[in-house]
């Protein structure tokens, strides 16, 4: 039966994720993801799965790793200081090609910055921050009931393609408390298994292999290291390093289109805004309040891979106009996609833009 | 069954230079693992980065050879979901009580139950020779040309002070012992502790007057003090000189444990 809460951000966070089959939680207590943790610590236990809080976010990074390899359904949450913490196993999780979810409510930094207020100041980061050539996945909810069902989805995207795949929220809708239709249930996608025999690490077609669960007696050998399709070190040969950073990125990039989640509003519009989390909110006041059929709005839900596809439905866009709580950082993305000016509309201090901030961007720029 | 039969022949020869003593260490934990009767299938070995972290890659298990010092973190996501796999960490003293000395203190207070067999040789060997938490004061390495002038940890009396229910201590001497040792770790519920310190001839050994291995071996079994014999000159009074270490089974207890399959 479907029903109807009155939810905070983090809690449908966390029970998407239950719902999703999540049975494995590493954490470590972070403003203003912590409600997340407190909601699996309280939840998890009942329903036979695990929570462990870990000594930081280093470990809850690595714990959601190892717990991944015996099958389970793995997420964390966090925020931005504890996210640089966790930059390195994220790479490891890159490299091992291991399915995990990753929350982010953002807040805004640099370092302690503002931890009660709002940011998304992560959104590079969360692409570029480990080291080497990587691709991910990231998603960012607008509303309470996106935090519920895209942290579903990122556990079917996150066992598709074997990547951790990035719950890309921020304190606005982690805190904020709206009305939320819970389905039935939630649709499943299973990972898929390492046939027997087969090398651990050759991808089919798709460039995905499968998967050698621990335990099952697939003898996986999982490194960080360069490795061939065995698994095994191999971090001295070029070739196979070009071909193994290639194919992990191919593998994300070249399914852009597959996994592009996003709205078109008024395509034929001349003033276009793109936005994605929280600021998306404003845009949708703005939208409401001028009832004007030449402003546009391509609102984001999967940001990496950046469905560059989307903006070439605005056919007679002059400008798109990107409101951030950052400085500008998925507009410069944009920027390489679009020949029209960008107008980025960078907003930080905590706060989203007010409607009257994108008014007077549009006034600008007439 | 042998220990052998642990080994993936498809990954000879490994890495380790001539006269390490990680194989010795590696051969004690297969064969202590061999006689506890455990399946490959049921058997999971965690390491982070460093030499010892190579072992788990030459072992027909499944396996996760990780960042460096967070083996611990890793082994303590396998372990507690899927309680049913037996999880054998190996690490080195730079992995564990430099980069990952929090998460060793941690995972000794939770009590989970692991194994970890720690290779300590005293410096960081796969870098070529730095000094470690671990090499003894006015020792050589790369990075104390003029001697180490900090005071070394005892690995032991940490784990047992952070709580851990098993620790040991052996040498590349000791080897019947040191297999003794693991297979008591690896029959105790929760966290198990086995120090084994090591001669490293290429990093530690040619930097401190060991010119050859087997110096350096003699040199860990004439400076190792019987825990029993420790205890009794303790008891009388009597003056340990500063260059000895004890060896034996130092802590064996049943606090209430992690991850231990009801």
């Amino acid at each position: 039966m479907t029903r109807i809460e009155f939810w905070q951000g983090n809690t449908a966070c966390a029970e998407g994720a239950l719902a999703a089959g999540c049975n494995f939680f590493g954490g470590y207590p972070i403003t203003p993801s912590t409600e997340v943790a407190e909601h699996m610590a309280a939840k998890l236990p009942k329903k036979g799965g695990v929570f462990i809080q870990m000594e930081d976010e280093i470990a809850s990074m690595a714990s959601i790793i190892g717990a991944a390899w015996t099958g389970a359904r793995s997420m964390t949450a966090t925020s931005g200081p504890g996210f640089s913490l966790m930059m390195e196993n994220i790479g490891f999780a890159v490299m091992t090609e291991t399915p995990c979810v990753v929350v982010n409510v953002q807040r805004g930094g640099p370092s302690t910055g503002q931890p009660t207020m709002s940011a998304q100041g992560d959104m590079m980061q969360v692409r570029f921050g480990s080291h080497g050539d990587i691709a991910i996945i990231a998603l960012c909810p607008a509303t309470v009931q996106e935090m519920y069902e895209l942290t579903a989805k990122a556990f079917n995207l996150a066992d598709k393609y074997r990547v951790p795949v990035f719950l890309m929220a921020d304190e606005t809708v982690g805190h904020m408390r709206e009305k939320i239709i819970i389905p039935d249930k939630v649709e499943r996608v299973e990972r898929k298994p390492l046939a027997a025999g087969a090398l651990p690490f050759k991808a089919d077609a798709d460039l995905i292999p499968g998967f050698g669960q621990f335990g099952t007696g697939h003898h996986v050998h999982v490194t960080g290291l360069t490795h061939d399709e065995r698994g095994y070190p191999a971090a001295t040969n070029p070739k196979l390093h070009h071909a193994l950073v290639k194919r992990l990125v191919d593998k994300i990039e070249n399914a852009r289109d597959e996994m592009a989640d996003y709205d078109v509003i008024n395509p034929d519009a001349e003033q276009v805004f793109v936005a994605y989390g929280g600021p998306v909110r404003t845009v949708q006041q703005v939208m409401h309040d001028k009832k004007d059929k030449n402003l546009g709005f391509l609102r984001i839900r999967t940001v990496w891979p950046f469905p560059e596809k989307a903006l070439a439905a605005f056919r007679n866009a002059r400008h798109f106009f990107v409101p951030e709580m950052n400085l500008g950082q998925i507009a410069r993305e944009i920027e390489r996609h679009v020949t029209v000016p960008v107008v980025s509309i960078p907003k930080l201090g905590g706060e989203l833009h007010s409607p009257l901030d994108l008014s007077a961007a549009l006034e600008a720029h007439r | 069954m042998s220990y052998e039969d642990w080994f993936r022949q498809d990954r000879l020869p490994h890495i380790y230079c001539a006269g390490c003593g990680n194989g010795t260490i590696i051969n004690c934990t297969l064969a202590a693992i061999d006689q506890m009767g455990w399946k490959k299938e049921e058997t999971v070995f965690v390491s982070g980065i460093g030499c010892s972290s190579r072992a788990p890659g030459y072992i027909l298990t499944d396996s996760l050879h990780t960042t460096h010092g967070r083996a611990l973190p890793f082994a303590t996501g396998v372990k507690m979901a899927n309680q049913a796999l037996n999880v054998v960490v190996f690490t080195g003293d730079g992995d564990l009580a430099a980069i990952g000395g929090n998460h060793f203190i941690h995972a000794c207070r939770r009590n989970i139950n692991l194994t970890v067999v720690c290779m300590n040789n005293q410096i960081y060997g796969m870098t070529g020779g730095q000094g470690s938490p671990t090499t003894p004061v006015g020792c050589l390495s790369s990075t104390t040309p003029y001697g180490c002038a900090e005071i070394p940890f005892d690995l032991c009396d940490l784990a047992i002070a952070a709580g851990a229910n098993y620790v040991s201590r052996w040498t590349s001497y000791h080897v019947k012992e040191l297999e003794k040792a693991v297979k008591a770790g690896l029959e105790t519920p929760g966290f198990s502790f086995i120090e084994a310190l090591v001669q490293c001839p290429t990093a530690f050994g040619r930097r401190n007057k060991f010119r050859q291995v087997a110096d350096h071996v003699e040199y860990l079994r004439a400076h190792s003090l019987l825990k029993a014999k420790y205890d009794r000159m303790i008891e009388n009074g009597e003056h340990v000189p500063e260059d000895m270490f004890v060896v034996g089974e130092l802590m064996r207890r049943n606090r209430p444990a992690l991850g231990v399959k009801p």
